[in-house]
């Protein structure tokens, strides 16, 4: 080994240990900032050391590549919004294992005859992951983005054609594995990845995402790891492992908190199945009046908002922190319910508020504001509705049966803001809405906040 | 691959997944959203695969062109995941806003 060489493996070493001390820093918000510049630092070292001691002839290429990146990637953080956070991400995740599956064909193009069987089996896999992470995650950005119908895409027969192109997907690869010699396997192998990518994503409806989007946040990862199996490169072996199962982690999380099965968001296609087994919660819905619902909030002692995606697409997250702020001002004590899946990828309510300038110490998960809704005068919900659905729990015949809700019934009184009479995504019937501490305030929740809290004003 | 370099590897494999599960599950909900955009942007780091594919193989224009292509996603990737993971956690950052005077003045 050159000196060179032994400085690459040195920087490579300290972005492993400034990737791990970063992911430590995560765990606090103070300190969570601190810690991505740790990350950065350390990235910044891994391209240095790689320029430095990889034996790099050709430059021309690298820097076209660094510099087109580098704009469109600056470009994309600057401008992209806070509401368009998951189409962003899973655009990322696109394009990291795009870059992780080309390294896979470049390899295979320069070194195909001097790979051992285990390098090529690791191949296969970084390029299989690459490919079906790649076009799923553009498909999730599409229905994300809105571009491709948010509704699940579903056909006869859809399971068993996905089951045919995946064993076909890994009968190419175990053929390509066997006989290397052969380079059509191999693009065969890579074309299905690319197709098992897009039909594994379409079937999945838009409020499913949250699942999706951490799925192909490990996928992202593990395909990286396997470039670092085929590379023999520590490194990436060590960020993919943990971009991976940060990922897969918070699919078991975001399933957990939607009581559902991972297999059962993948292939159950739960949004198409409308309203049939929908408890008769009959009964009225109670609408109440600005200037009353602004009464009740301005006396009340304590306040939950409970905010849904609805509370995203109306933009009424500023409208929503003026009025906690007006009400804070009078005394009363301001709470904002989170539930994990309230969002369209893991944590977006917490960023959208926070965003809104809503103090993070303000916002509260699901397990801590539980207890605390029976001592709740007002809950207001703006713009959600499963993730408070009481049948969730009182109903064992309901679709989301076991679902971990808000407790919203146990609070005194329940104002619900809501553009009209309509059913939520899975289109169940809510018997929230009928009971009798409920009131309903009708139309658009940006507009109703910034009402209210004119009307809070004047009281 | 030899084998004892496969050992290895599958030794760093298994260390990193369980170091992986540790961090991350401390990682408070709150902060989930920017934790993916990180580790989207740290596993990134398939960046450095694509520099040496696009620039440590002489004259063979297809690797230099699906380098070059792998170099541009990954620096998207990087520099696009840092960034707004930065822009995040800036707003979490944010005190409480009767701790902060100006705010109020500026109203």
């Amino acid at each position: 080994m050159t000196l060179t060489s032994y400085f690459m493996e040195a920087t490579y070493l300290i972005a492993s240990i400034l990737f791990i001390l970063a992911l430590k820093k995560m765990s606090h918000p103070e300190t969570a900032r601190r810690g991505m510049f740790l990350a950065e630092g350390g990235m910044f070292a891994a391209i240095v050391g790689t320029l430095v001691g990889a034996h790099i002839v050709t430059w021309v290429w690298i820097i076209a590549g660094l510099a087109l990146g580098s704009i469109i990637g600056a470009w994309m953080a600057v401008s992209v919004p806070m509401t368009a956070m998951p189409q962003r991400t899973a655009l990322s995740h696109a394009f990291g294992a795009l870059a992780a599956s080309l390294v896979g064909v470049g390899e295979f193009l320069v070194h195909a005859n001097q790979m051992t069987g285990v390098t090529r089996g690791a191949l296969g896999f970084e390029v299989m992951l690459g490919a079906l992470t790649t076009t799923g995650s553009l498909i999730a950005a599409g229905k994300l983005q809105g571009v491709i119908a948010g509704k699940p895409i579903q056909f006869r027969g859809q399971n068993a054609l996905n089951l045919i192109v995946f064993l076909s997907m890994t009968a190419s690869f175990l053929y390509f594995w066997m006989h290397p010699e052969v380079v059509a396997f191999f693009y065969v192998m890579l074309g299905l990845a690319f197709v098992f990518g897009v039909m594994l994503v379409i079937p999945i409806g838009s409020a499913d995402m949250p699942v999706v989007m951490s799925l192909l946040n490990s996928y992202a990862g593990l395909a990286a790891a396997a470039t670092g199996f085929v590379l023999s490169n520590n490194v990436l072996i060590i960020a993919g492992t943990l971009d991976g199962f940060s990922g897969f982690i918070l699919s078991v999380l975001m399933c957990k908190a939607m009581n559902r099965s991972i297999t059962n968001v993948l292939f159950g296609g739960f949004g198409a199945v409308i309203a049939e087994a929908t408890s008769n919660a009959g009964g009225v819905m109670r609408e109440i009046s600005l200037d009353d619902a602004a009464m009740q909030l301005a006396f009340a002692n304590r306040v939950v908002f409970v905010p849904g995606y609805g509370l995203a697409t109306a933009q009424a997250q500023h409208a929503c922190r003026e009025l906690g702020e007006l009400l804070e001002g009078r005394g009363v004590t301001v709470k904002y319910a989170i539930h994990p899946v309230a969002g369209r990828m893991p944590g977006h309510m917490n960023v959208l508020l926070a965003e809104a300038n809503v103090p993070y110490s303000s916002l509260y998960e699901m397990e801590q504001i539980n207890p605390e809704f029976p001592s709740t005068d007002v809950a207001v919900v703006i713009g959600a509705n499963d993730v408070v659905n009481p049948d969730a729990r009182d109903n064992p015949k309901s679709l989301i049966a076991g679902m971990p809700i808000l407790e919203v019934d146990r609070a005194k009184s329940v104002i619900v803001l809501k553009r009209g009479q309509g059913r939520g995504f899975s289109g169940l019937e809510n018997p929230l809405f009928f009971k009798p501490c409920t009131t309903m305030l009708y139309g658009d929740a940006k507009s109703s906040l910034s009402h209210l809290a004119q009307a809070v004003q004047h009281v | 691959m030899n084998p004892a370099v496969l050992i290895a590897s599958v030794y760093v494999f298994a260390l990193a997944a369980f170091l992986g599960y540790q961090v991350i599950s401390r990682v408070p909900p709150l902060l989930h959203t920017p934790l993916m955009s990180a580790t989207n942007a740290i596993s990134g780091i398939s960046l450095i695969g694509s520099l040496v594919l696009a620039g440590a193989v002489r004259n063979q224009l297809s690797a230099h062109i699906l380098g070059f292509v792998a170099v541009t996603a990954a620096t998207i990737n990087v520099v696009g995941g840092f960034g707004i993971t930065d822009r995040m956690l800036k707003m979490f950052g944010k005190r409480k806003p009767q701790a902060n005077p100006s705010r109020e003045a500026a109203k």
